[in-house]
């Protein structure tokens, strides 16, 4: 029997735990609406305009979500709500923060001393986002009322999320490229990420077909020294969509999320199967990847940044071996040189960063909106210098408790299929916070991936709030008492008084 | 504002998300061993329950005849319960029947439930262990009443209104 299969003796709280969860869920309403309170006492020595009508438009929602996951989930792990409230509230605080320092009007920005930015941070913009974001959640709570119904459409979940994944690369630049990626959907003033709901439906699918294949796959094959290598047309058709995928997103140079597909297709081969095999052919491909990166320029440009940065620094030019900086690239070109990349974006925020030290500047008194996509991408250096290493802390331990809580709900949840989709989940949630995170820290190069539930992006806050009420569905599901039987084989008639 | 209040300010709220931190750290352990408030909350609970007087007796209520779910009580599933929707639901070992049992000793297709005028009939599928219907083998379609047991191999289903 292999690891999804074996009757896991895990302890669950048969009983619903909605106090505790109403409890945690106001705690983290009171964190939002004291980070917005000490935005505005810190910047204008008063409390803020925003902070009633935003902290009661979170409250609201907040509420409702509370309501839908107490009546039709009320066995539900009691944390995965408010840790999702939490770092939707403390993103929103935050990005309200720097709405206030940045302004998309020149002359209004030249006379108030703010940040010109276009598309910059919109809290409006952002609350909206989440009420939608909720409703998407309370719908998947209400349709879904067993995971397993998932498993019946795998092979038309798969189809629909591999041809969004597919379609921005085939539609023209103007309607689906920004910053270098051609990753978005745009139709009218509306635009979609559709990368962020198939990373969801390529879940669901690889788990309903690892569940069907999983003992073929461990089982039979041919054994090449060690290794167990699976029969094609067991492995074949997930191999194939893989491929795809990656192609996909190369062609996109969409490379953060190709990072998530290629994990996630390692680690749920690793979960259903149990062969410790799939993690070293995942490491080797790995390294594969590492020696023919550099040759695609979008990615070499990357890593040169990642390797020296202040060569980099306001755009680096290569004049005769040597790299010097260069602000614009005509200059750089009159004199000679190539143009090679800017990293004055990653050296922002690694300042910004700096700036906040251990205890941080305290809201509203840094000036983290100097980054670049301050608001998107560079929130978590936003959080690194307005509180510092220890809020950083408290948001990566946020994360990891959302992730132990998924784990948990695939653990404690007898469905091979949701246990499989839980497991995936939360391990791509876990690489996506990874990625995007050790790329702004300069642990890793920087690749462009939402930081879920704070950044700002209806996209990410629409899958990551539908992937909690998935997660919270399960976890109802697995946590349920077994109901007990009403007749005990006819010997003794018990009649149920309800 | 002056500085000493913000520093002040800065501090407590860190120490606030902290304890944001700690006070999930404590809902997590009350999951794992449970909390003492509730321990203490269930017992007196359990002793007030025989002094009621069965809700069945006190207001008998008409009752429908009809099943409308169904409940896995024993086996590798117990807890699934389905909503009895539509006219046939097909039962086994295999991932392709309505409702994948995940026993061991139950055939690919074992047996299938289905309704006629209301009435819901259990008819085994040619399985190697057979089905039983409370305690007797099923050999051809039976009707199925609420709350008996209908059992393929390890596992137990019951029908409920």
């Amino acid at each position: 029997m292999t690891s999804v299969a074996a009757e896991s003796e895990v302890q669950i709280a048969t009983r619903p735990r909605r106090s505790a969860q109403l409890g945690m869920l106001v705690f983290a309403l009171v964190i939002t609406v004291a980070s917005f309170a000490q935005v505005g006492l810190a910047r204008d020595g008063g409390l803020p305009a925003g902070m009633y009508g935003y902290g009661i438009g979170l409250g609201i929602l907040a509420a409702g979500a509370y309501f839908v996951v107490a009546r039709f989930a009320p066995y539900a792990d009691p944390l995965l709500l408010p840790l999702a409230v939490f770092l939707n509230g403390l993103g929103l605080a935050m990005i309200y923060r720097l709405d206030l320092s940045t302004s998309a009007d020149w002359k209004k920005a030249l006379q108030e001393g703010k940040k010109l930015s276009y598309i910059g941070p919109s809290t409006t913009g952002q609350l909206t986002w989440t009420a939608l974001a909720m409703i998407f959640f309370a719908v998947t709570l209400l349709v879904l009322k067993d995971i397993k119904v998932l498993q019946r459409y795998m092979y038309t979940i798969g189809a629909v999320g591999l041809f969004f994944l597919a379609l921005p690369g085939f539609l023209p630049s103007s309607i689906s490229g920004a910053l270098g990626a051609k990753i978005w959907i745009r139709i009218g003033g509306f635009s979609i990420q559709p990368s962020e709901f198939s990373k969801l439906a390529l879940v669901a699918f690889f788990a309903g077909y690892l569940v069907n294949k999983r003992q073929s796959l461990s089982i039979v094959g041919k054994k090449i020294g060690p290794a167990n290598l699976p029969r094609a047309r067991d492995l074949g058709p997930i191999l194939v969509i893989f491929v795809i995928c990656l192609g996909v997103l190369a062609l996109e140079n969409d490379f953060g999320t190709a990072i998530l597909f290629f994990g996630l297709f390692v680690s749920m081969l690793y979960v259903a199967t149990e062969r410790f095999m799939w993690v070293l052919i995942g490491v080797l491909l790995l390294a594969c990847a590492c020696l023919i990166a550099p040759e695609i320029p979008h990615v070499a440009q990357r890593i040169d940044t990642w390797l020296d940065p202040q060569a980099y620094f306001d755009g680096g030019c290569r004049i005769g071996g040597k790299i010097v900086n260069q602000t614009h690239a005509d200059v750089c070109a009159s004199k000679g040189g190539v143009y090679l990349a800017d990293s004055s974006q990653l050296m922002f925020g690694l300042f910004s960063m700096g700036q906040g030290g251990v205890l941080g500047t305290g809201l509203g008194q840094g000036e983290p909106w100097r980054t670049p996509l301050s608001y998107s991408d560079f929130i978590f250096t936003s959080f690194g210098e307005e509180l510092g290493l220890t809020g950083a802390m408290v948001i990566l331990i946020v994360y990891a408790l959302i992730v132990q809580r998924g784990m948990k709900a695939a653990l404690a949840t007898k469905d091979n299929f949701a246990k499989l989709f839980a497991g995936g989940v939360s391990f791509v949630f876990a690489l996506q916070v990874f990625v995007i995170v050790g790329g702004v820290t300069r642990l890793i190069p920087l690749t462009g991936l939402t930081t879920p539930f704070l950044a700002q992006g209806g996209s990410s806050l629409l899958a990551n709030w539908i992937l909690i009420a998935i997660l919270i569905r399960i976890s109802d599901t697995a946590r349920r008492p077994a109901p007990q039987p009403i007749q005990d084989e006819g010997m003794t008639q018990v009649v149920r008084t309800q | 504002m002056n500085q000493i209040t913000l520093t002040l300010m800065k501090v407590a709220f860190l120490a606030v998300l902290w304890l944001f931190v700690i006070a999930a750290a404590g809902v997590i352990r009350a999951d794992l061993w449970g909390s003492k408030a509730a321990a203490k909350a269930q017992r007196p609970r359990q002793a007030a329950q025989p002094a009621r007087p069965p809700r069945q007796a006190a207001a008998p209520r008409v009752r429908r005849t009809e099943p409308t779910k169904l409940v896995i009580t024993e086996g590798a599933r117990a807890g699934t319960t389905m909503d009895l929707v539509g006219t046939e639901i097909t039962m086994g070992r295999s991932n392709d029947v309505t409702l994948p049992l995940g026993d061991d000793y139950s055939s690919g297709r074992h047996a299938r439930l289905f309704s006629q005028n209301g009435q819901w009939f259990v008819e085994d599928l040619g399985s190697t262990n057979g089905t039983y219907l409370g305690r007797a083998k099923v050999s051809r379609p039976e009707p199925v009443p609420v709350g008996v047991p209908i059992r393929i191999g390890k596992t137990a289903i019951e029908l409920r209104k």
